[in-house]
Protein backbone atom coordinates (compact mmCIF):
# COMPACT_ATOMS: atom_id res chain seq x y z
CA UNK A 1 0.00 0.00 0.00
CA UNK A 2 2.90 2.53 0.78
CA UNK A 3 3.41 1.91 -3.65
CA UNK A 4 0.04 3.09 -3.79
CA UNK A 5 -0.03 6.06 -1.64
CA UNK A 6 3.28 7.37 -3.63
CA UNK A 7 1.03 6.98 -6.68
CA UNK A 8 -1.49 8.38 -5.09
CA UNK A 9 0.35 11.52 -3.91
CA UNK A 10 1.84 12.15 -7.60
CA UNK A 11 -1.47 11.94 -8.68
CA UNK A 12 -2.33 14.73 -6.58
CA UNK A 13 0.19 16.76 -7.69
CA UNK A 14 -0.74 16.30 -11.02
CA UNK A 15 -4.22 17.59 -10.18
CA UNK A 16 -3.06 20.10 -8.71
CA UNK A 17 -0.37 21.13 -11.17
CA UNK A 18 -2.96 20.81 -14.02
CA UNK A 19 -4.84 23.30 -12.40
CA UNK A 20 -7.77 21.39 -11.33
CA UNK A 21 -8.42 23.09 -8.46
CA UNK A 22 -8.77 26.35 -10.76
CA UNK A 23 -12.51 25.10 -10.44
CA UNK A 24 -12.86 26.76 -7.23
CA UNK A 25 -12.50 30.38 -8.73
CA UNK A 26 -15.47 30.11 -10.68
CA UNK A 27 -16.98 28.53 -7.22
CA UNK A 28 -16.11 31.15 -5.32
CA UNK A 29 -17.74 33.71 -7.52
CA UNK A 30 -21.00 31.94 -8.13
CA UNK A 31 -21.27 31.87 -4.40
CA UNK A 32 -20.68 35.52 -4.04
CA UNK A 33 -23.12 36.57 -6.76
CA UNK A 34 -25.35 33.69 -5.15
CA UNK A 35 -25.24 35.58 -2.00
CA UNK A 36 -25.63 39.11 -3.53
CA UNK A 37 -28.65 38.32 -5.64
CA UNK A 38 -30.54 35.65 -2.95
CA UNK A 39 -30.67 38.78 -0.73
CA UNK A 40 -32.72 40.61 -3.52
CA UNK A 41 -34.94 38.33 -4.96
CA UNK A 42 -35.93 35.58 -2.08
CA UNK A 43 -37.37 36.88 1.02
CA UNK A 44 -37.04 34.54 3.64
CA UNK A 45 -35.75 31.30 1.47
CA UNK A 46 -32.22 32.85 1.50
CA UNK A 47 -30.51 29.87 3.40
CA UNK A 48 -32.51 27.52 1.56
CA UNK A 49 -31.79 28.74 -1.57
CA UNK A 50 -27.61 29.26 -1.01
CA UNK A 51 -27.60 25.90 0.20
CA UNK A 52 -29.11 24.16 -2.24
CA UNK A 53 -27.15 26.36 -5.12
CA UNK A 54 -24.44 25.99 -3.21
CA UNK A 55 -24.51 22.04 -2.89
CA UNK A 56 -25.86 21.78 -6.53
CA UNK A 57 -22.55 23.65 -7.56
CA UNK A 58 -20.35 21.21 -5.54
CA UNK A 59 -21.74 18.13 -7.00
CA UNK A 60 -22.03 18.71 -10.49
CA UNK A 61 -18.12 20.35 -10.56
CA UNK A 62 -17.02 17.20 -8.34
CA UNK A 63 -18.85 14.91 -10.73
CA UNK A 64 -17.64 16.65 -14.09
CA UNK A 65 -13.86 16.40 -12.52
CA UNK A 66 -14.63 12.87 -11.37
CA UNK A 67 -15.72 11.63 -14.24
CA UNK A 68 -13.89 13.08 -17.18
CA UNK A 69 -10.78 13.68 -14.88
CA UNK A 70 -11.04 9.76 -13.70
CA UNK A 71 -11.41 8.43 -17.18
CA UNK A 72 -7.90 10.28 -18.06
CA UNK A 73 -6.13 8.48 -14.75
CA UNK A 74 -5.47 5.30 -16.94
CA UNK A 75 -5.66 6.07 -20.51
CA UNK A 76 -4.03 9.56 -20.53
CA UNK A 77 -0.26 7.16 -18.89
CA UNK A 78 -1.11 4.49 -21.48
CA UNK A 79 -1.14 6.99 -24.13
CA UNK A 80 1.49 8.91 -23.37
CA UNK A 81 3.10 5.98 -22.16
CA UNK A 82 4.06 7.47 -18.95
CA UNK A 83 2.99 4.34 -17.74
CA UNK A 84 6.20 2.10 -19.05
CA UNK A 85 9.03 3.33 -16.48
CA UNK A 86 6.82 3.44 -13.57
CA UNK A 87 5.80 -0.36 -14.16
CA UNK A 88 9.39 -1.08 -15.23
CA UNK A 89 9.56 0.03 -10.82
CA UNK A 90 8.50 -2.76 -8.29
CA UNK A 91 4.78 -1.63 -8.58
CA UNK A 92 2.03 -4.23 -9.03
CA UNK A 93 -0.57 -3.10 -11.20
CA UNK A 94 -3.50 -3.23 -8.83
CA UNK A 95 -1.14 -1.28 -6.41
CA UNK A 96 -1.18 1.43 -9.56
CA UNK A 97 -5.05 1.28 -9.91
CA UNK A 98 -5.60 1.85 -6.09
CA UNK A 99 -2.86 4.86 -6.31
CA UNK A 100 -4.73 6.75 -9.40
CA UNK A 101 -8.05 5.86 -7.54
CA UNK A 102 -6.69 7.78 -4.17
CA UNK A 103 -5.02 10.47 -5.32
CA UNK A 104 -8.11 11.44 -7.59
CA UNK A 105 -10.16 11.08 -4.51
CA UNK A 106 -7.94 13.09 -2.05
CA UNK A 107 -8.12 15.83 -4.87
CA UNK A 108 -11.67 15.66 -5.10
CA UNK A 109 -12.41 16.03 -1.25
CA UNK A 110 -10.13 18.95 -0.59
CA UNK A 111 -11.93 20.57 -3.89
CA UNK A 112 -15.11 19.43 -2.02
CA UNK A 113 -14.22 20.54 1.51
CA UNK A 114 -12.82 23.94 -0.07
CA UNK A 115 -16.37 24.58 -1.73
CA UNK A 116 -18.44 23.40 1.34
CA UNK A 117 -16.25 26.45 3.51
CA UNK A 118 -17.70 28.93 0.82
CA UNK A 119 -21.33 27.51 1.10
CA UNK A 120 -20.74 28.11 4.84
CA UNK A 121 -19.58 31.89 3.82
CA UNK A 122 -21.85 32.89 1.44
CA UNK A 123 -24.64 30.92 4.35
CA UNK A 124 -22.64 33.43 6.89
CA UNK A 125 -23.08 36.57 4.92
CA UNK A 126 -26.78 36.03 4.17
CA UNK A 127 -27.87 35.53 7.64
CA UNK A 128 -25.09 36.79 9.70
CA UNK A 129 -24.89 33.50 11.96
CA UNK A 130 -24.49 29.41 11.73
CA UNK A 131 -26.56 27.00 13.46
CA UNK A 132 -26.15 23.90 15.02
CA UNK A 133 -28.47 22.26 12.13
CA UNK A 134 -26.00 23.61 9.52
CA UNK A 135 -23.96 20.42 10.65
CA UNK A 136 -26.49 18.80 7.78
CA UNK A 137 -24.33 20.82 4.97
CA UNK A 138 -21.22 18.83 6.13
CA UNK A 139 -23.00 15.42 6.33
CA UNK A 140 -24.90 16.33 2.64
CA UNK A 141 -20.59 17.38 1.60
CA UNK A 142 -19.60 13.97 3.29
CA UNK A 143 -22.46 12.13 0.92
CA UNK A 144 -21.33 13.88 -2.06
CA UNK A 145 -17.47 12.89 -1.59
CA UNK A 146 -18.19 9.53 -1.19
CA UNK A 147 -20.96 9.92 -4.24
CA UNK A 148 -17.71 10.87 -5.99
CA UNK A 149 -15.40 8.10 -5.22
CA UNK A 150 -18.04 6.09 -6.52
CA UNK A 151 -17.88 7.82 -10.07
CA UNK A 152 -14.05 7.80 -9.52
CA UNK A 153 -14.40 4.21 -9.18
CA UNK A 154 -16.36 3.78 -12.22
CA UNK A 155 -14.54 5.69 -14.56
CA UNK A 156 -11.40 3.78 -13.65
CA UNK A 157 -13.04 0.58 -14.33
CA UNK A 158 -14.39 1.33 -17.50
CA UNK A 159 -11.10 3.36 -19.03
CA UNK A 160 -9.38 0.08 -18.09
CA UNK A 161 -10.68 -1.33 -20.79
CA UNK A 162 -12.48 0.69 -23.43
CA UNK A 163 -11.79 4.32 -25.35
CA UNK A 164 -11.86 7.14 -23.13
CA UNK A 165 -15.21 9.06 -25.03
CA UNK A 166 -16.97 4.94 -23.96
CA UNK A 167 -15.68 5.19 -20.81
CA UNK A 168 -17.38 9.13 -20.12
CA UNK A 169 -20.97 7.92 -21.64
CA UNK A 170 -21.08 4.85 -19.48
CA UNK A 171 -19.70 6.51 -16.29
CA UNK A 172 -22.28 9.18 -16.91
CA UNK A 173 -25.15 6.59 -17.50
CA UNK A 174 -24.33 4.70 -14.75
CA UNK A 175 -24.57 7.85 -12.87
CA UNK A 176 -27.58 8.94 -14.00
CA UNK A 177 -29.21 5.42 -13.84
CA UNK A 178 -28.13 4.81 -10.37
CA UNK A 179 -30.11 8.47 -9.61
CA UNK A 180 -33.77 6.05 -10.43
CA UNK A 181 -32.72 2.88 -8.36
CA UNK A 182 -36.03 3.33 -6.06
CA UNK A 183 -38.27 3.66 -8.95
CA UNK A 184 -36.58 0.51 -10.42
CA UNK A 185 -37.45 -1.34 -6.89
CA UNK A 186 -41.12 -0.39 -7.03
CA UNK A 187 -41.57 -0.76 -11.07
CA UNK A 188 -43.21 -4.04 -10.43
CA UNK A 189 -46.74 -2.09 -9.44
CA UNK A 190 -46.49 -0.66 -13.06
CA UNK A 191 -45.87 -3.51 -15.03
CA UNK A 192 -47.84 -6.68 -15.15
CA UNK A 193 -44.69 -8.59 -16.51
CA UNK A 194 -43.54 -10.30 -13.54
CA UNK A 195 -40.31 -10.94 -15.22
CA UNK A 196 -39.70 -7.74 -16.78
CA UNK A 197 -40.34 -6.45 -12.79
CA UNK A 198 -37.95 -9.40 -11.36
CA UNK A 199 -35.31 -7.72 -13.75
CA UNK A 200 -35.44 -4.53 -13.06
CA UNK A 201 -35.04 -5.43 -9.25
CA UNK A 202 -32.18 -6.93 -9.88
CA UNK A 203 -30.44 -4.80 -11.80
CA UNK A 204 -31.79 -1.81 -9.18
CA UNK A 205 -29.36 -3.84 -6.76
CA UNK A 206 -26.68 -4.36 -9.16
CA UNK A 207 -26.24 -0.35 -10.32
CA UNK A 208 -24.40 2.02 -7.83
CA UNK A 209 -27.26 3.67 -5.71
CA UNK A 210 -26.79 7.16 -6.25
CA UNK A 211 -30.26 8.34 -4.88
CA UNK A 212 -29.07 7.81 -1.38
CA UNK A 213 -26.29 10.08 -1.26
CA UNK A 214 -28.64 12.94 -2.15
CA UNK A 215 -29.75 14.74 1.49
CA UNK A 216 -29.51 18.10 -0.44
CA UNK A 217 -33.24 18.99 0.45
CA UNK A 218 -32.77 17.65 4.27
CA UNK A 219 -29.75 20.00 4.21
CA UNK A 220 -31.67 22.90 2.93
CA UNK A 221 -33.97 23.02 5.07
CA UNK A 222 -31.82 21.67 8.32
CA UNK A 223 -33.20 18.96 9.34
CA UNK A 224 -31.70 16.05 10.29
CA UNK A 225 -30.05 13.25 8.60
CA UNK A 226 -30.08 9.67 10.58
CA UNK A 227 -27.19 8.32 11.75
CA UNK A 228 -27.90 5.05 10.54
CA UNK A 229 -27.84 6.46 6.53
CA UNK A 230 -24.74 8.46 7.44
CA UNK A 231 -23.31 4.24 8.79
CA UNK A 232 -25.20 2.50 5.33
CA UNK A 233 -23.78 5.08 2.88
CA UNK A 234 -20.31 4.91 4.24
CA UNK A 235 -20.68 1.18 3.90
CA UNK A 236 -22.02 0.82 0.83
CA UNK A 237 -19.17 3.41 -0.94
CA UNK A 238 -16.91 1.57 0.40
CA UNK A 239 -17.81 -1.92 -0.32
CA UNK A 240 -18.73 -0.95 -4.15
CA UNK A 241 -15.97 0.89 -4.26
CA UNK A 242 -14.13 -2.23 -3.28
CA UNK A 243 -15.53 -4.45 -5.52
CA UNK A 244 -15.39 -2.17 -8.91
CA UNK A 245 -11.61 -1.43 -7.72
CA UNK A 246 -10.88 -5.51 -7.34
CA UNK A 247 -12.68 -5.61 -10.86
CA UNK A 248 -10.65 -3.15 -12.57
CA UNK A 249 -7.29 -4.18 -11.03
CA UNK A 250 -8.03 -7.57 -12.46
CA UNK A 251 -8.77 -6.44 -16.23
CA UNK A 252 -5.88 -3.93 -15.82
CA UNK A 253 -3.27 -6.79 -14.61
CA UNK A 254 -4.17 -8.92 -17.78
CA UNK A 255 -4.63 -5.71 -20.30
CA UNK A 256 -1.07 -5.62 -22.96
CA UNK A 257 -0.15 -2.27 -23.12
CA UNK A 258 0.61 -0.92 -26.57
CA UNK B 1 17.42 -24.70 -21.13
CA UNK B 2 17.99 -24.32 -24.76
CA UNK B 3 20.59 -21.86 -26.55
CA UNK B 4 21.10 -20.14 -29.58
CA UNK B 5 24.48 -20.46 -31.12
CA UNK B 6 26.27 -17.88 -33.71
CA UNK B 7 24.31 -20.00 -36.45
CA UNK B 8 21.10 -19.81 -34.81
CA UNK B 9 20.98 -23.37 -33.62
CA UNK B 10 19.76 -24.63 -30.55
CA UNK B 11 22.30 -25.80 -28.30
CA UNK B 12 22.28 -27.60 -24.91
CA UNK B 13 23.45 -26.03 -21.75
CA UNK B 14 23.79 -28.26 -18.77
CA UNK B 15 24.44 -25.37 -16.02
CA UNK B 16 24.20 -21.47 -16.16
CA UNK B 17 25.36 -20.03 -13.45
CA UNK B 18 26.41 -16.69 -14.85
CA UNK B 19 23.07 -16.51 -17.01
CA UNK B 20 21.39 -13.06 -16.40
CA UNK B 21 18.50 -13.68 -18.64
CA UNK B 22 16.85 -16.71 -20.22
CA UNK B 23 14.11 -16.92 -22.95
CA UNK B 24 12.77 -19.68 -23.95
CA UNK B 25 10.50 -20.56 -26.67
CA UNK B 26 8.98 -16.91 -26.24
CA UNK B 27 5.95 -15.75 -28.65
CA UNK B 28 3.66 -13.50 -28.96
CA UNK B 29 0.52 -13.16 -30.92
CA UNK B 30 -1.97 -9.98 -31.41
CA UNK B 31 -5.30 -9.98 -32.28
CA UNK B 32 -6.17 -8.04 -35.78
CA UNK B 33 -8.87 -7.73 -38.23
CA UNK B 34 -12.35 -6.91 -37.63
CA UNK B 35 -13.45 -8.34 -34.21
CA UNK B 36 -9.82 -9.41 -33.18
CA UNK B 37 -10.56 -12.64 -34.81
CA UNK B 38 -7.36 -13.28 -37.03
CA UNK B 39 -3.61 -12.85 -35.18
CA UNK B 40 -0.31 -11.47 -36.24
CA UNK B 41 2.48 -13.26 -34.63
CA UNK B 42 4.93 -10.53 -33.45
CA UNK B 43 7.61 -12.77 -31.81
CA UNK B 44 8.01 -16.42 -32.90
CA UNK B 45 9.41 -18.57 -30.21
CA UNK B 46 12.55 -16.85 -29.49
CA UNK B 47 15.38 -18.48 -27.29
CA UNK B 48 17.96 -16.98 -26.22
CA UNK B 49 20.12 -15.77 -22.87
CA UNK B 50 22.16 -12.77 -22.03
CA UNK B 51 25.25 -13.68 -19.86
CA UNK B 52 25.90 -11.63 -16.79
CA UNK B 53 27.76 -8.94 -16.79
CA UNK B 54 28.16 -8.96 -20.74
CA UNK B 55 26.96 -5.87 -22.96
CA UNK B 56 23.93 -7.58 -25.11
CA UNK B 57 22.90 -5.84 -28.26
CA UNK B 58 19.62 -6.72 -29.62
CA UNK B 59 20.19 -5.95 -32.91
CA UNK B 60 16.99 -5.46 -36.52
CA UNK B 61 15.20 -3.52 -38.41
CA UNK B 62 12.01 -1.84 -37.19
CA UNK B 63 9.04 -3.91 -36.82
CA UNK B 64 11.48 -6.79 -36.03
CA UNK B 65 10.15 -8.07 -32.60
CA UNK B 66 13.03 -6.20 -30.62
CA UNK B 67 10.50 -3.70 -28.73
CA UNK B 68 8.02 -6.66 -28.16
CA UNK B 69 10.76 -9.22 -26.52
CA UNK B 70 12.10 -6.07 -24.21
CA UNK B 71 8.47 -5.40 -23.28
CA UNK B 72 7.55 -9.22 -22.92
CA UNK B 73 10.80 -8.94 -20.59
CA UNK B 74 9.24 -6.09 -18.37
CA UNK B 75 5.19 -7.65 -18.09
CA UNK B 76 4.00 -4.73 -20.32
CA UNK B 77 2.91 -6.94 -22.87
CA UNK B 78 2.11 -10.87 -22.01
CA UNK B 79 3.34 -13.77 -23.61
CA UNK B 80 1.33 -15.99 -26.19
CA UNK B 81 3.65 -18.66 -25.36
CA UNK B 82 7.21 -19.57 -23.88
CA UNK B 83 9.08 -18.46 -20.38
CA UNK B 84 12.08 -16.30 -19.83
CA UNK B 85 13.77 -15.57 -16.82
CA UNK B 86 15.77 -12.39 -15.27
CA UNK B 87 18.60 -13.35 -12.66
CA UNK B 88 16.90 -16.70 -12.08
CA UNK B 89 13.10 -15.02 -11.81
CA UNK B 90 10.23 -15.26 -13.89
CA UNK B 91 9.13 -12.15 -15.25
CA UNK B 92 5.55 -12.50 -13.21
CA UNK B 93 7.28 -11.69 -10.43
CA UNK B 94 7.48 -7.97 -9.55
CA UNK B 95 10.20 -8.54 -6.96
CA UNK B 96 12.63 -9.00 -9.56
CA UNK B 97 12.10 -5.46 -10.54
CA UNK B 98 13.80 -4.05 -7.61
CA UNK B 99 17.45 -5.29 -9.67
CA UNK B 100 15.63 -4.03 -13.46
CA UNK B 101 16.63 -0.40 -15.06
CA UNK B 102 13.90 -0.07 -18.20
CA UNK B 103 14.37 2.71 -20.50
CA UNK B 104 11.15 2.46 -22.99
CA UNK B 105 11.53 3.22 -26.42
CA UNK B 106 10.71 7.30 -27.46
CA UNK B 107 10.49 7.63 -23.47
CA UNK B 108 7.96 10.15 -22.32
CA UNK B 109 7.46 10.87 -18.49
CA UNK B 110 5.30 13.69 -16.59
CA UNK B 111 5.17 16.57 -18.25
CA UNK B 112 4.22 18.43 -14.86
CA UNK B 113 7.17 17.14 -12.85
CA UNK B 114 11.07 18.44 -13.36
CA UNK B 115 13.99 15.90 -13.79
CA UNK B 116 14.44 15.91 -10.51
CA UNK B 117 11.05 15.38 -8.98
CA UNK B 118 10.64 12.57 -11.47
CA UNK B 119 13.49 11.27 -10.29
CA UNK B 120 13.14 11.26 -6.77
CA UNK B 121 9.36 10.02 -7.48
CA UNK B 122 10.48 6.70 -9.38
CA UNK B 123 13.30 6.23 -6.79
CA UNK B 124 10.55 5.80 -4.12
CA UNK B 125 9.57 2.76 -5.26
CA UNK B 126 12.56 1.77 -4.51
CA UNK B 127 11.98 2.01 -0.89
CA UNK B 128 15.10 4.75 -0.65
CA UNK B 129 15.60 7.23 2.27
CA UNK B 130 15.15 10.72 1.55
CA UNK B 131 19.14 11.22 1.73
CA UNK B 132 19.48 8.43 -0.39
CA UNK B 133 17.17 9.56 -2.62
CA UNK B 134 18.49 13.25 -2.92
CA UNK B 135 22.07 12.22 -3.28
CA UNK B 136 21.06 9.59 -5.56
CA UNK B 137 19.25 11.86 -8.06
CA UNK B 138 22.09 14.82 -8.25
CA UNK B 139 24.37 12.07 -8.99
CA UNK B 140 22.77 10.65 -11.75
CA UNK B 141 21.28 14.30 -13.01
CA UNK B 142 24.93 14.96 -13.26
CA UNK B 143 25.85 11.58 -14.98
CA UNK B 144 23.55 12.44 -17.87
CA UNK B 145 24.89 15.99 -17.94
CA UNK B 146 21.34 17.53 -17.36
CA UNK B 147 22.67 18.74 -13.54
CA UNK B 148 22.08 22.44 -14.49
CA UNK B 149 18.14 21.51 -15.66
CA UNK B 150 17.14 19.18 -13.06
CA UNK B 151 14.46 21.85 -11.74
CA UNK B 152 12.72 22.42 -15.06
CA UNK B 153 9.60 21.04 -16.02
CA UNK B 154 9.84 17.87 -18.39
CA UNK B 155 7.56 19.75 -20.93
CA UNK B 156 10.24 22.36 -21.69
CA UNK B 157 12.73 19.50 -22.42
CA UNK B 158 13.38 18.27 -25.91
CA UNK B 159 13.36 14.64 -27.03
CA UNK B 160 17.24 14.03 -26.53
CA UNK B 161 16.92 15.02 -22.89
CA UNK B 162 14.11 12.82 -22.00
CA UNK B 163 16.20 10.31 -23.86
CA UNK B 164 18.94 11.24 -20.76
CA UNK B 165 16.26 11.63 -18.53
CA UNK B 166 15.02 8.24 -19.18
CA UNK B 167 18.23 6.74 -18.58
CA UNK B 168 18.76 8.39 -15.41
CA UNK B 169 15.55 6.77 -14.09
CA UNK B 170 16.73 3.14 -15.94
CA UNK B 171 19.91 3.13 -13.91
CA UNK B 172 18.45 5.20 -10.70
CA UNK B 173 18.16 2.33 -8.10
CA UNK B 174 22.00 0.55 -9.53
CA UNK B 175 20.02 -2.46 -11.11
CA UNK B 176 21.90 -5.49 -11.61
CA UNK B 177 20.52 -5.84 -15.14
CA UNK B 178 19.48 -2.68 -17.54
CA UNK B 179 17.43 -3.30 -20.22
CA UNK B 180 17.33 -0.13 -22.75
CA UNK B 181 15.28 0.12 -25.92
CA UNK B 182 16.76 2.06 -28.16
CA UNK B 183 18.67 3.80 -26.28
CA UNK B 184 20.52 5.95 -28.79
CA UNK B 185 17.53 7.93 -30.34
CA UNK B 186 17.06 11.14 -30.65
CA UNK B 187 20.68 11.59 -29.27
CA UNK B 188 22.99 14.08 -30.91
CA UNK B 189 26.33 12.85 -31.69
CA UNK B 190 27.75 14.51 -28.19
CA UNK B 191 24.94 12.79 -26.16
CA UNK B 192 25.22 9.03 -28.14
CA UNK B 193 28.98 9.13 -27.06
CA UNK B 194 27.72 9.84 -23.57
CA UNK B 195 25.20 6.90 -23.62
CA UNK B 196 28.09 4.59 -24.48
CA UNK B 197 30.22 6.33 -21.72
CA UNK B 198 27.68 5.56 -19.65
CA UNK B 199 26.64 1.59 -20.76
CA UNK B 200 30.62 0.86 -20.53
CA UNK B 201 30.70 2.41 -16.84
CA UNK B 202 28.02 -0.38 -16.40
CA UNK B 203 29.66 -2.98 -17.91
CA UNK B 204 33.21 -1.69 -15.71
CA UNK B 205 30.67 -2.38 -12.68
CA UNK B 206 30.15 -5.62 -13.59
CA UNK B 207 26.15 -5.12 -14.96
CA UNK B 208 24.49 -6.84 -17.41
CA UNK B 209 23.66 -4.38 -20.63
CA UNK B 210 21.01 -5.52 -23.14
CA UNK B 211 20.12 -3.10 -25.50
CA UNK B 212 18.51 -2.83 -29.05
CA UNK B 213 19.26 -0.78 -31.89
CA UNK B 214 19.51 -0.73 -35.71
CA UNK B 215 22.45 1.19 -35.69
CA UNK B 216 25.14 -1.20 -36.56
CA UNK B 217 28.21 0.89 -34.77
CA UNK B 218 26.61 1.20 -31.65
CA UNK B 219 26.64 -2.56 -31.26
CA UNK B 220 29.89 -2.96 -32.61
CA UNK B 221 31.57 -0.51 -30.63
CA UNK B 222 29.78 -1.85 -26.97
CA UNK B 223 28.74 -5.14 -27.60
CA UNK B 224 30.26 -8.56 -26.68
CA UNK B 225 27.34 -10.28 -28.33
CA UNK B 226 24.91 -9.40 -30.51
CA UNK B 227 21.40 -11.41 -31.17
CA UNK B 228 20.18 -10.36 -34.29
CA UNK B 229 15.88 -10.62 -34.47
CA UNK B 230 14.15 -10.21 -38.37
CA UNK B 231 10.75 -10.63 -38.71
CA UNK B 232 10.18 -11.92 -35.63
CA UNK B 233 12.72 -14.40 -35.23
CA UNK B 234 16.30 -15.23 -33.78
CA UNK B 235 18.43 -15.57 -36.71
CA UNK B 236 21.83 -15.79 -34.63
CA UNK B 237 23.61 -14.48 -31.87
CA UNK B 238 27.47 -13.90 -31.59
CA UNK B 239 30.42 -11.67 -31.44
CA UNK B 240 29.12 -8.30 -33.77
CA UNK B 241 32.40 -9.63 -36.16
CA UNK B 242 30.67 -12.64 -36.45
CA UNK B 243 27.87 -11.72 -37.31
CA UNK B 244 28.49 -9.00 -40.54
CA UNK B 245 31.54 -11.21 -41.24
CA UNK B 246 28.83 -13.73 -42.37
CA UNK B 247 28.52 -11.89 -45.66
CA UNK B 248 31.92 -10.44 -46.42
CA UNK B 249 31.95 -9.65 -49.73
CA UNK B 250 35.32 -10.05 -51.44
CA UNK B 251 38.13 -6.75 -51.68
CA UNK B 252 38.09 -3.51 -52.76
CA UNK B 253 40.65 -1.68 -54.36
CA UNK B 254 41.50 1.75 -54.78
CA UNK B 255 44.00 3.07 -57.63
CA UNK B 256 44.76 6.07 -59.91
CA UNK B 257 46.03 5.67 -63.29
CA UNK B 258 49.33 7.40 -64.40
CA UNK B 259 49.44 8.24 -67.85
CA UNK B 260 47.74 6.48 -70.60
CA UNK B 261 44.55 4.26 -69.21
CA UNK B 262 44.73 2.55 -72.62
CA UNK B 263 47.05 -0.48 -70.51
CA UNK B 264 44.46 -1.41 -68.11
CA UNK B 265 41.82 -1.07 -70.12
CA UNK B 266 39.88 -3.90 -69.45
CA UNK B 267 40.40 -3.47 -65.55
CA UNK B 268 39.16 0.05 -65.68
CA UNK B 269 36.02 -1.02 -67.71
CA UNK B 270 34.93 -3.30 -64.86
CA UNK B 271 35.79 0.18 -62.32
CA UNK B 272 33.69 3.26 -60.85
CA UNK B 273 35.52 6.49 -61.70
CA UNK B 274 35.94 9.06 -59.11
CA UNK B 275 37.88 12.20 -60.11
CA UNK B 276 41.15 10.92 -60.82
CA UNK B 277 40.41 7.86 -58.56
CA UNK B 278 38.94 5.00 -59.40
CA UNK B 279 37.25 1.51 -57.21
CA UNK B 280 37.19 -1.67 -58.78
CA UNK B 281 35.50 -4.63 -56.81
CA UNK B 282 36.90 -8.00 -57.10
CA UNK B 283 36.71 -11.13 -55.44
CA UNK B 284 39.33 -12.69 -52.91
CA UNK B 285 40.83 -15.03 -54.61
CA UNK B 286 41.27 -13.02 -57.79
CA UNK B 287 43.36 -10.32 -55.43
CA UNK B 288 46.88 -10.51 -56.27
CA UNK B 289 46.07 -11.26 -60.13
CA UNK B 290 44.23 -7.82 -60.69
CA UNK B 291 47.00 -6.22 -57.85
CA UNK B 292 49.79 -7.44 -60.22
CA UNK B 293 47.81 -6.80 -63.60
CA UNK B 294 47.10 -2.72 -62.22
CA UNK B 295 51.13 -2.50 -61.48
CA UNK B 296 51.85 -3.68 -64.37
CA UNK B 297 49.63 -0.95 -66.20
CA UNK B 298 51.09 2.03 -64.38
CA UNK B 299 48.29 2.18 -61.69
CA UNK B 300 48.94 3.63 -58.20
CA UNK B 301 47.14 1.55 -55.95
CA UNK B 302 45.96 3.36 -53.00
CA UNK B 303 44.49 0.88 -50.30
CA UNK B 304 42.92 -2.78 -50.36
CA UNK B 305 39.89 -3.55 -48.27
CA UNK B 306 38.31 -6.17 -47.73
CA UNK B 307 34.06 -5.34 -48.26
CA UNK B 308 31.79 -6.83 -45.57
CA UNK B 309 28.12 -6.32 -45.58
CA UNK B 310 26.65 -3.77 -43.65
CA UNK B 311 24.22 -4.46 -41.14
CA UNK B 312 21.13 -2.89 -43.35
CA UNK B 313 22.38 -5.16 -45.87
CA UNK B 314 22.22 -8.26 -43.94
CA UNK B 315 18.96 -7.12 -42.84
CA UNK B 316 17.77 -7.11 -46.08
CA UNK B 317 19.01 -9.90 -47.55
CA UNK B 318 17.29 -11.58 -44.33
CA UNK B 319 14.02 -9.87 -45.33
CA UNK B 320 14.44 -10.44 -48.39
CA UNK B 321 14.78 -14.53 -47.80
CA UNK B 322 11.90 -14.67 -45.59
CA UNK B 323 9.76 -12.71 -48.57
CA UNK B 324 10.92 -15.25 -50.89
CA UNK B 325 10.31 -17.70 -48.20
CA UNK B 326 6.65 -16.55 -48.01
CA UNK B 327 5.98 -16.55 -51.39
CA UNK B 328 7.08 -20.02 -52.05
CA UNK B 329 5.04 -21.22 -49.32
CA UNK B 330 1.67 -19.18 -50.75
CA UNK B 331 2.56 -20.72 -54.23
CA UNK B 332 2.76 -23.94 -52.36
CA UNK B 333 -0.21 -23.60 -50.53
CA UNK B 334 -2.67 -22.57 -53.86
Amino acid sequence: MKRAAVVALNTFREAVRDRVLYNLVFFALLMIAAAILVGQISIGIEETVIVTLGLSAVSVIGLLIAIFIGVGLVSKEMDKRTLYALLAKPVRRWEFIVGKFGGLVLTLAINTAAMAAGVFVALYYVRHSLQRSDLTILIAVYFIVLKLALVVALALLFSSFTTPLLAILYTAGLYIAGQFVEEMRTFQSLTGSHALASFTKWLSYLLPNFENFNVMAIAAHGRSVPASLILQNTLYAVLYCGIVLSATAVIFSRRNLK
Amino acid sequence: MKLVDAGGEPTKNESMPGVAIEIENLTKDYPTGFLNLKTRRSLDALTMQVEAGEVFGFLGPNGAGKSTTIKLLMSLIFPTAGTARILGKPISDIGMHQDIGYLPEQPYFYDYLTASELLDYFARFHDLKEADRRERVAKMLKKVGLETAGKIQLRKYSKGMLQRVGLAQAILHEPQVVILDEPMSGLDPLGRREVRDIILELKNEGKTVMFSTHILSDAEMLCDRVGVIVGGKLRGTGAPGEIVGIAAQGMEILFELRGDAGAAAALVNKATRTGNRYRMHVEEQELYAVIEQLRSAGAKILSVTQVKATLEEYFLHLVEADRAQAAAVEVYGK
